[in-house]
């Protein structure tokens, strides 16, 4: 595990986000193997875990009293086809893409950002539907976009498009012009 | 009376105990395309399922393809009834992502707060005239119409455009305000006082009203944070979370407003927030422009904020930078960053990757009316068929926002 740390800077309201979230969770992990990087970047704390412990991770990030992250404010996913480089964890476990979730405490007023990397062959992550019930929704979203698969999701099905649509349309090797067989060619 | 006759049920026989219906996509009391698949027995909501997605453009897609300051009409189109404010979020993380927010001038960090509170106005004024329309209330709707079209008004005059302004750039303004503009926003709210006045005294104590909207779509306040509910609709369940107070942003934290916090979570909290909220705007708006400061209103870097016109066309070195930002894109360092801000709807929080080119390798916004829609069905099971239709109003789903 290793820590870097950016200048915070940016946003008026940069600070307000720091303290001790990070700290907590790398003391709760230290030499567990879980954590695989963090970072302080313009005063957003990170921590990148395995998918695989993604279920252990948030159940704590929920419950421990110093955190209580009660929000789940946002689920997306990001592809990061042929752009490994950009972090460089990514190389080394050979991942293709990244689900980021973005928690809230509104009691304790902090933020922290979880993000866990996937191969391109094992494209599973467990649920957390059974932590925040409003990540039904934010959950199938990344399904449809991305094709991640979560496990455990009591209604995985596609969202915003249509269950004929092929492919993933958000995944970077999705031609931006490609046209779908319900729609036909351009004429 | 024959046997047949005594064991005759009505229910079993008429076939009546449940009947599906499909309500939208194109409904007119459903404001945006949303789809409900409702099982009703009687009049009661057995089961709700709320269908998506009818307005789905592709907005990441979008983005990912143009540089960072194409995608700002994009953003624009999210939640058209702010867009301001989504201009002004979307900004402030790519500015955070370049390190440049402090460098902001004063009178421009003054701007966009008064832009994004008028923004805050016209989004409350058209989500509760539309809420008073589709309960009955026409009359309080055309005045809530007229109010918005005077913020539209003002909006105009700064910057050309009513509804998909498309103001705010990286690292600055596409303009000044106008030089009138202090004596037309003191004449437009004297007459929005006027209206909101009437507004108030037509709905706030009618009885109609009250019965349409008091104790219908309720939620808890566990239930509404575990859904993700943020904005009017989290603070009508007496949860004080907004971000301008929280995590301020832009002025907020030298402003002197109120959050106003209901205590049941019912629809007729949400519309008593909302019309609070109003006020507050006017409230911060006057403030704002007593103390306006004079001065730039850009980065002064050619770098982040494309340099003026009369620059580019006398400074040889402007002219370069105004030819790099064309064609290349303003350039953010590598790295990525999720800014909130308090939109009239919740929190809208973008979250963009820099690959350190010109043009954003993730552009994700949180849309929060996505995470309340889903709460639809909850909230109107067990419910009457009436009562989706005020509930549905104070959600206020916007299509732009919610499918992207």
């Amino acid at each position: 595990m290793k820590s870097d740390s950016a200048p915070a800077g940016g946003a008026r309201s940069g600070d307000a986000t720091s303290g001790p979230p990070l700290a907590i969770v790398i003391e709760k992990y230290a030499d567990t193997g879980v954590v695989i990087h963090t970072h302080r970047l313009h005063g957003d704390e990170t921590v990148v875990v395995h998918a695989e412990d993604i279920l252990d991770v948030m159940n704590f990030l929920r419950k421990d009293d110093r955190l209580n992250f009660d929000m789940m404010m946002d689920l997306t996913a990001v592809d990061y086809l042929d752009n490994q480089n950009l972090n460089p964890y990514l190389a080394e476990m050979n991942a293709r893409f990244e689900v980021v979730y973005h928690l809230y405490s509104i009691g304790k007023n902090h933020r922290i950002r979880v993000k866990a990397p996937l191969a391109e062959d094992n494209l599973f992550i467990n649920s957390i539907t059974g932590i925040w019930g409003g990540a039904d929704w934010f959950e199938r979203e990344a399904f449809d976009m991305y094709g991640i698969v979560f496990r455990g999701h009591p209604n995985l099905k596609r969202i915003l498009l249509y269950e004929k649509f092929e492919g993933h349309p958000l995944r970077k090797d999705y031609p931006k012009t490609k046209r779908q067989p319900l729609i036909g060619p351009r004429n | 009376m024959t046997d047949a006759k005594k064991d005759y049920d009505f229910h079993k026989e008429s076939h009546t105990e449940r009947m599906v219906i499909n309500m939208g996509p194109s409904h007119p009391a459903t404001h945006g395309t949303v789809r409900f698949f409702l099982k009703l027995d009687g009049e009661k909501i057995v089961h709700c399922e709320t269908e998506i997605g009818y307005l789905h453009r592709g907005f990441e897609k979008h983005c990912e393809n143009g540089s960072w300051t194409q995608a700002f009409p994009y953003t624009d189109r999210l939640n058209y009834n702010s867009a301001i404010q989504n201009n002004v979020a979307y900004a402030m993380t790519v500015e955070k992502l370049m390190g440049v927010a402090d460098k902001m001038p004063e009178r421009g960090v003054y701007i966009r707060t008064i832009m994004c509170e008028f923004a805050r106005m016209a989004d409350h004024y058209t989500n509760l005239g539309a809420a008073a329309l589709e309960l009955g209330a026409l009359t309080a709707f055309i005045y809530f119409v007229e109010a918005r079209e005077l913020v539209w008004d003002i909006i105009e005059s700064v910057c050309g455009a009513r509804l998909t302004s498309n103001y705010i750039r990286i690292g600055g303004h596409a303009s000044d305000l106008p030089e009138n503009f202090k004596a037309h926003v003191k004449k437009v709210f004297a007459t929005n006082r006027e209206l909101y006045e009437d507004f108030d005294k037509l709905l706030t104590k009618n009885r109609i009203f009250l019965d349409r909207m008091r104790d219908t779509g309720s939620i808890s306040v566990e239930e509404a944070i575990q859904y993700g509910f943020t904005g009017p609709c989290l603070r009508a369940c007496g949860v004080e979370y907004d971000v301008r107070r929280a995590q301020p942003y832009l002025l907020y934290d030298q402003l002197d407003f109120d959050v106003p916090v209901g205590s049941t979570g019912d629809n007729f909290d949400r519309y008593l927030v909302r019309m609070e909220e109003i006020r507050q705007s006017m409230r911060i708006i006057e403030q704002a422009i007593e103390t306006l400061p004079e001065g730039p209103i850009n980065i002064a870097d050619p770098a982040v904020r494309q340099p003026s016109k009369e620059g580019v066309n006398t400074v040889m070195e402007m002219m370069i930078f105004h030819f790099k930002n064309e064609i290349e894109g303003i350039q953010v360092p590598r790295g990525e960053a999720y800014f909130p801000t308090e939109g009239s709807n919740g929190e809208v929080g973008f979250y963009l990757v820099s690959d350190g080119g010109g043009k954003p390798y993730k552009c994700r916004v949180r849309p929060p009316c996505f995470a309340m829609t889903q709460a639809m069905g909850r909230m109107v099971e067990g419910a009457f068929l009436a009562d989706l239709i005020p509930t549905f109003d104070m959600i206020n789903l916007i299509g732009g926002e919610c499918d992207r």
